[in-house]
């Protein structure tokens, strides 16, 4: 093969820095038989709730949505664990015939009844948008029966607007929860956590992070979540915001109905997660605070540099590629890359914005691709193109970067290793190290070539 | 045992969705990309779910219906999608299954490829071979044998008699794909195993990324398959229109059906067929190793006497294992999966008889709560299946003996050996193995012998 043959109806989608003024479409459908690695609505609302751990999440229609997203994350509650089980209505042929409302509503009854739950989710599938299934009325029902808020996602999958769709179906069902619980003895200087989904228990050490410059955390909304905590979360004096557009919706609506301001932060790489600390004491306006954050920064970078350089020595002038969800994600990469030395070449996202794209090229180097909504045979061909020494990424990405014999570092929703933070800037240089620098490499077909074709 | 609660949702599924069985069908014939005819998030979560077992690239592609199709019809968006997969990826062959949502729109999908085809079609066009698979009826598995059948169906063609052996292997790994491929060799038969995914699935290292990976059922092969000797096809529980049926019907060409060959009685059922069917004797190869079975279960036979297991999974994988275990002393006392053939009680009893013991409980259309709920009363000691029990073997501290589709939590899943005497050589000594570790781990003495 040579290089893949890119779809005529996908050039605008890739755009190589300095070859031309910078352009690039995106937030379009996915192209029928280009093999997106997006998934749909559902998945969207899906992984916004999911970390909410004493909350039923009860998936309305056919088997498969339910079994491929059950146990899917590495969100970690330091509690209850319902998130981690998989529930469907598991619609039949004559439910779809004769409408699954009924089915609903007794799956509701006894679901509620046996787990006792705080809350209830119901996701809408293909189906159910198909089949007119009243979905708000069978949740208004049950909310009456069972005492728990029961809450509607309507996340149809086909539904226009990809996963960001599915974002704000999410995010309006939250909303739904905000302003029922009790705001008393809330500290002025407190936030709500948006956007972290405590994968490998990252929000623990976020949350600890606020504490010690003196900040209340009031909700982790999506991350080890609470359905006790999102309901007073209009209480907090902040929304502090990860993740391109996970649950800026929500934010938003925060910002709507209580006047609560955000802030768009990232807690990946020294940088940013000091400009995270950095950026909330400047809103308190708390010179005290800030001093803490700066001391935080200096404690936590006595001990991060030193060993940070070890793997820098080693890594200095390896080429990396980007792939992933959120193209917020992808700005902090470019940064944490940099800290260790690497070369980014190929930075891309599923679901990235034109402000997204704009921000990804000023930050990266010349001659580096960016793309919107790519495949596997364009993704293969990029890593090819540039010799990359290490691809992130995740699950679906990680095939296409072995298979051609290349690292690979899991920067998505499955990972067990906590990424986030100064400890985490730690571990991802020891991860790309580790993968980097396997002798593996030294065997596979294109590092040996004239042993193997 | 109490009677079971019967809850109206499912929860943790012992089973999976149609269409994903139908892609990995697909997966198995030559220069061939499976397509979903449906929304984006279909093909996607079942590439993930796949990747995560087999470690290796899967690409599906979808039509990806938006809002405006889904109210319109797909017709377009299906045509489109087959034309960019066939600029993109130049296969010979399209599988496309439907989803749910284009099933549920009712768009007529023969009806569409029709005109694609007087559209588009040329001579170097690639096959279309399509398929129906809502997921609102039916498991991954009738998505897998309708997709086999599809391909049976419309890609035979009238041949001369020849002497092939068609194999329809079923949903195995691609380890036992290459074994029985090995098992044929040495019996002299030139078989057709039909899908084979054990190379597209399972493949080696290498320098360009494939548009489409090596290996797969020939294409060739699969339209002589009417003339071949015999189909051989695998499986207790089989539904009454399979690909087998077809050649049979429509072909006359003679069908034979047996067990998946897991343990020594199903294993000697597939070699005395194929004994049969070439006129050679067991190659002495599989004679030894059939010994070397037996005598490693005399050796091995005192640490597992007696012990209780719960099987589940596909109905056949649970049939044979169920089987095996009980050539070997363990008792499975419980057999169930997602799935209901109707047929999966009176397939275990046949595989267990002849031998000693109780007959399991056996429960189709059940998930992991149901499962979890009766193992507490039936006092286990092993845990059978894949790897989506191990929440419920961790919680009840079994020890989990991972077979089948998925492994989600261990490298090399598609490398386990279940099929004929090497597999259950394999598995008698990881299962007996388990045992002893569990006894030596919750040993306070911790003797370094057995």
């Amino acid at each position: 093969m040579g290089t893949a043959p890119l779809l005529q109806d996908r050039s605008k989608q890739i755009h190589r820095k300095g070859s031309a003024p910078f352009e690039i479409d995106c937030n379009k459908d996915s192209l029928a038989g280009a093999v997106s690695q997006r998934a749909c609505v559902f998945c969207g609302s899906r992984v916004v709730l999911y970390p909410i751990a004493d909350a039923l999440h009860l998936v309305h229609g056919p088997i498969g949505c339910a079994v491929y997203t059950w146990d899917i994350r590495g969100a970690l509650s330091s509690g209850p664990e319902l998130h981690r089980l998989s529930f469907s209505t598991d619609l039949q042929e004559l439910d779809v015939v004769f409408g699954g409302e009924k089915k609903l509503a007794k799956a509701l009854d006894e679901l509620i009844d046996l787990h006792k739950p705080k809350a209830a989710f119901v996701y809408s599938t293909c189906i159910v948008g198909l089949i007119g299934d009243d979905l708000e009325a069978v949740c208004k029902k049950a909310t009456e029966e069972k005492g728990i808020p029961v809450l509607p996602v309507q996340s149809e999958g086909f539904k226009k607007g990809n996963k960001r769709a599915g974002y704000e179906a999410a995010c309006t069902a939250m909303a739904r929860l905000v302003g029922m619980g009790d705001i008393g003895n809330i500290s002025r200087h407190s936030i709500n956590i948006l956007g972290d989904f405590n994968l490998a228990g990252e929000i623990w050490l976020i949350r600890e992070y606020f504490q010690r410059i003196g900040v209340e955390v009031v909700a982790n909304i999506t991350g080890d979540g609470r359905v006790a905590d999102i309901q007073r979360c209009h209480g907090a004096a902040l929304n502090v915001v990860q993740c391109s557009g996970a649950t800026m919706d929500l934010a938003n609506m925060l910002q709507d109905g209580y006047g609560i301001p955000s802030l768009r932060v990232s807690y990946f790489g020294v940088e940013d997660m000091a400009e995270a600390l950095y950026a909330v004491a400047r809103h308190f306006g708390e010179p005290e605070m800030l001093e803490k954050a700066r001391q935080l920064v200096k404690e936590e970078l006595a001990t991060l540099l030193p060993e940070l350089a070890r793997y820098k020595a080693a890594l200095t002038g390896k080429k990396a590629a980007i792939y992933v969800g959120g193209a917020f994600k992808a700005f902090s990469l470019v940064k944490a890359f940099r800290l260790i030395g690497m070369d980014v070449v190929m930075v891309g996202s599923q679901t990235g914005t034109k402000e997204d794209y704009i921000e990804l090229e000023e930050i990266t180097d010349e001659g580096c691709i960016i793309v919107d909504d790519s495949n596997p045979l364009e993704l293969s061909s990029f890593l090819k193109e540039k010799d990359v020494d290490l691809f992130v990424g995740g699950v679906k990405e990680r095939p296409i970067a072995y298979k051609l014999g290349v690292a690979f570092c899991d920067h998505n929703h499955e990972r067990k290793e906590m990424l986030a933070g100064f400890q985490g800037m730690l571990n991802f240089a020891r991860e790309v190290y580790g993968s980097v620098m396997s002798p593996v490499w030294k065997f596979v077909p294109r590092r040996n070539k004239e042993v193997s074709s | 045992m109490t009677k079971m609660p019967s809850y109206t949702a499912t929860t943790n599924a012992c089973k999976l969705c149609k269409p994903l069985g139908a892609s990995l069908a697909f997966r198995g014939i030559e220069s061939c990309v499976p397509f979903l005819h449906g929304s984006q998030g279909c093909a996607t979560y079942m590439r993930r779910y796949i990747i995560s077992h087999y470690n290796e690239p899967i690409d599906i592609a979808s039509s990806s219906l938006g809002e405006k199709q889904a109210i319109y019809g797909g017709g377009a968006n299906l045509k489109l999608g087959l034309k960019n997969v066939t600029t993109k990826y130049a296969p010979k062959v399209i599988g496309v299954a439907t989803t749910c949502l284009t099933e549920t729109i009712g768009d007529n999908v023969p009806m569409i490829l029709a005109e694609y085809d007087k559209e588009f079609g040329t001579a170097d066009s690639p096959l279309i071979v399509h398929v129906s698979t809502p997921s609102f009826s039916g498991t991954h598995m009738e998505g897998f044998n309708a997709a086999v059948k599809a391909v049976v169906e419309q890609l035979a063609t009238e041949a001369e008699p020849n002497e092939t052996i068609n194999l329809l292997s079923g949903f195995i790994s691609t380890a036992d794909i290459r074994y029985l491929r090995e098992v044929c060799n040495d019996f002299s038969i030139d078989a057709t195993i039909l899908p084979d995914y054990s190379d597209t699935l399972d493949g080696q290292a290498l320098n360009d990324y494939p548009l489409i990976p090596e290996g797969g059922t020939p294409l060739k092969a699969i339209a002589h398959m009417g003339g071949a000797k015999a189909t051989i096809e695998l499986g207790a529980t089989l539904p009454a229109e399979t690909g087998g049926k077809v050649l049979e019907r429509k072909f006359g060409t003679r069908l034979l059906r047996t067990g998946l060959p897991i343990g020594i009685r199903a294993t000697d059922a597939l070699f005395d067929l194929l004994a049969e069917l070439s006129g050679q004797q067991v190659p002495e190869r599989h004679t030894a190793a059939r010994g070397r079975l037996i005598d490693s279960m005399v050796d091995g036979h005192k640490y597992i006497f007696g012990k209780r297991a719960v099987v589940y999974g596909e109905e056949d994988l649970v049939v044979g294992m169920t089987s095996f275990l009980a050539e070997i002393g363990i008792h499975t006392v419980l057999c169930a999966s997602g799935g209901k053939s109707r047929r999966f009680a009176s397939a275990v009893a046949a595989a267990l008889e002849g031998l000693d013991g109780e007959l399991p409980v056996v429960k189709e259309d059940v998930d992991f709560f149901d499962i979890e709920t009766m193992a507490k009363e039936l006092q286990v000691d092993l845990v059978v299946g894949h790897s989506k029990g191990y929440a419920f073997a961790r919680k009840e501290n079994l020890p989990l003996i991972r077979v089948g589709f998925p492994i989600h939590d261990r490298v090399g899943g598609q490398r386990i050996l279940h099929l004929g005497y090497h597999g259950a050589q394999t598995l008698f000594d990881l299962i007996t193995n388990t045992v002893i570790d569990k006894k030596q781990s919750d040993s306070s003495v911790g003797y370094s012998y057995m």
